[in-house]
């Protein structure tokens, strides 16, 4: 963890053309963030959070401004070589999951390995490491509609983490699990950040979730109205999850430092 | 990434659908086994009319008495002017290579219906009164013993040549029927040959049902034909042709020597016909054309309904499948990636459905084959196509819809509705 700027984004806005009216999704939001952060994007519905996060997912484009990532300036870039930005420097996290529904877990783990050209047997040995890191090892052969909201997540981040990427965006990644699940989330963004050192940016809509970071940083209409650092981190699963997710970190973390 | 992982992931995409997968090919299946079953009987049927009439003999022309186009002997046209039937001697003029040139053999012949009577067994069948020439220009082959001779014809002898059908109901299977003794319209006559069977009969009725004897015997000796200044009557003659180039010439020059020896004034219409073979082959081609592509048409309905069921399945799986490219692309896919195995996906389904399809348009074939009593012809062309068709279907909405997502970005494609 150093000073090194990942993403530095620079008066991007976002005009979405609805017929006649045009929608100002973003109207020249400019954010900086460096490699090993932690943080949180809060602001109200509709402030364009979402759509600040596919662009710096590299999911969408901006309707203007800059953006770099690891100093590579997304905007020059066509679109094979946004797919393998996407497939190999981001792992994106969705609200709603976005997992294919009629493979299991495991494949669709394995998948953006299939699209970074992995063999085989390689691929699912990663794949199966990434589900045992996110607490799923038992549920591999599981497809979407056989695993609880919580645990389609951790599919979710188990697919995200799959090409160690640099960063991992995620768009309200507790917006549809209970508090219980919720926890789960924050106690494996919590170990990543921290023992894996991997940069993490998520929305939330709850100030205890956001609670768990480093850094809020808040949108209003389209502009970063607020950026300020978060004095005492609430620790996951310490104090108000029980004691399970811990586990989970702790077992990671010891698997970790045999390696 | 490799073709193969592309393979790949088509395969899991398919079988991860099965549903989905298993009705697309269903429309595949119907429309090749439609296309194939019902264009194999009309090119079956196109195919036994063309074999009748080759087993006509080839290269071959004939004379009747009468105009066909008038109504023939007895309609008033015909009547008013002065009819002459065909002779013997008409016969003979058309085999003058003096008077016509290029004419390979001429085979006048006398026919009529007749019983034939061999102890108990009692049929009619039809009699003909032939010639040595009717062998070879009527492709007549005799399996047992031998045809008609000039001997026989010269001596007004009593001997037949019988057909297969006739031979089948005369003697049962351990009977030899050479030497044997028939009785026509109660004469005796001794069999000297049977002939190869000729098979199908259909409209033309059954072409093996029948005996031919000595013209000279049939005219005067069974029946008594009628004499025109001394010439007996016939009632066709057969004329083959040295090449099929040469029939109009000799159909032209046949007309000529015919309206002289009636005696036909310039102003007056043949008393007689000339058919060409081939003109009867072209006006029943026409007809059979006609019926194949009626067939044709019922198939191609079947091959629409086929690529609308395909058609269907593709463009209500579009959502499902835009979303899919969508969490693909999120996760790494090139758009040449998502093109590939969207490709290889309706391939497959076309490979495997047109497979399927084929071999039951075969069975169907197969099938109505017996039903109809008709040899079905499965053909290439057919074959592809009705492959070729589903496939492209198939192909074009699978791979249009996919085109179009793999073009969105990702995030357009994961809220696509
Ligand atoms: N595809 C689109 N077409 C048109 N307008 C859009 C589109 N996507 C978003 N918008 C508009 O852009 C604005 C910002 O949307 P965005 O989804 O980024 O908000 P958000 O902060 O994520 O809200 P929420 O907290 O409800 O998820 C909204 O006014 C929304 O209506
Ligand atoms: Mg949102």
């Amino acid at each position: 963890m150093g000073d090194k700027v990942l993403i530095e984004a620079r008066d991007i806005t976002k005009i979405y053309q609805m017929g006649d009216m045009q929608v100002h999704a973003l109207r020249g939001a400019t954010l900086e963030v460096r490699l090993g952060e932690l943080v949180a994007i809060m602001g109200p519905s509709g402030s364009g959070k979402s759509t600040l996060m596919n662009i710096l997912g590299c999911l969408d484009q901006p309707s203007s401004g800059e953006y770099f990532l690891e100093g590579v300036e997304i905007d020059q870039l066509d679109d094979n070589q946004l797919a393998q930005i996407r497939g190999r420097k981001i792992g994106f996290v969705f609200q709603t999951f976005n997992l294919l529904s009629r493979t299991t877990a495991l494949s669709n783990v394995e998948l953006p390995l299939v699209y970074s050209g992995m063999g085989g047997r390689q691929r699912r040995k990663r794949a199966m490491d990434a589900l045992d890191a996110v607490g799923l090892a038992d549920r591999v052969h599981h497809r979407p509609n056989e695993l609880s909201g919580g645990q389609q997540q951790r599919v979710a981040i188990a697919r995200a983490l799959i090409n160690e990427p640099s960063i991992i965006l995620a768009d309200e990644p507790t917006g549809n699990l209970d508090s219980k699940s919720g926890a789960e989330i924050m106690a494996i963004f919590q170990h990543l950040n921290e023992v894996r050192g991997i940069t993490i940016i998520f929305v939330t809509h709850e100030p205890e979730i956001a609670q768990h970071t480093r850094r809020i940083v808040s949108l209003a209409d389209g502009r970063i109205v607020d950026d300020r650092p978060v004095r005492e981190p609430r620790i996951a699963g310490e104090r108000a999850y029980g004691v399970r997710v811990r586990d989970i970190v702790n077992r990671k973390a010891a698997s970790e430092q045999v390696e | 990434m490799q073709i193969l992982e592309s393979v790949r992931i088509a395969l899991r995409a398919l079988t991860a659908n099965k549903m989905r997968s298993i009705l697309t090919m269903l429309g595949i299946v119907i429309g090749v086994g439609a296309v194939i079953a019902l264009l194999s009987v009309g090119h079956g049927f196109e195919q036994y009319i063309t074999e009748q009439f080759e087993g006509l003999g080839s290269n071959l022309l004939f004379v009747i008495s009468g105009q066909l186009e008038s109504g023939g002997p007895g309609s008033a046209r015909a009547s008013r002017q002065r009819f002459q039937p065909l002779t013997m001697g008409d016969a003979e003029a058309l085999a003058d290579p003096f008077q016509i040139s290029d004419v390979v053999a001429v085979a006048p012949e006398f026919q009529r219906s007749g019983r034939v009577v061999r102890g108990k067994v009692d049929m009619s069948t039809s009699i003909s009164g032939v010639t040595p020439e009717y062998e070879s220009v009527r492709n007549f082959r005799p399996v047992l013993g031998e045809f008609i001779a000039a001997e026989h014809v010269n001596g007004r002898s009593r001997v037949a040549v019988i057909g297969d059908t006739v031979a089948e109901e005369l003697f049962d299977e351990f009977e030899y029927p050479i030497g044997q003794t028939i009785k026509l319209n109660d004469v005796p006559f001794k069999v000297i040959g049977v002939l190869e069977e000729k098979g199908g009969g259909g409209g033309f009725g059954d072409a093996d049902n029948l005996v031919m004897i000595p013209i000279s015997t049939a005219q005067t000796r069974l029946f008594s034909a009628g004499a025109v200044r001394g010439e007996l009557v016939i009632s066709i003659v057969f004329i083959q042709v040295v090449s099929q180039e040469k029939m109009g010439d000799v159909a032209d020059r046949i007309t000529e020597v015919l309206r002289e020896r009636h005696r036909i004034s310039f102003k007056d219409d043949d008393d007689f016909t000339v058919v060409n073979q081939a003109d009867l082959i072209q006006v029943f081609g026409q007809f059979t054309a006609v019926f194949t592509t009626v067939l044709g048409a019922i198939a191609g309905i079947s091959l629409l309904v086929g690529g609308i069921g395909i058609m269907n399945i593709m463009l209500v799986s579009v959502t499902e499948r835009t979303r899919e490219i969508g969490i693909r692309k999120a996760v790494g896919a090139k758009r040449s990636d998502i093109l590939l195995q969207f490709l290889i996906e309706a391939m497959v389904l076309s490979m495997i459905g047109g497979f399927v399809g084929i071999t039951l348009g075969y069975g169907a074939s197969t099938l109505l084959s017996g039903v109809l009593e008709l040899q079905t012809v499965v053909t290439a062309g057919a074959i592809l196509l009705a492959t070729s068709f589903s496939a492209a279907v198939g192909l074009f909405f699978g791979i249009y819809p996919a085109t179009r997502a793999a073009r969105l970005n990702p995030i357009d494609a994961l809220r696509y509705e």
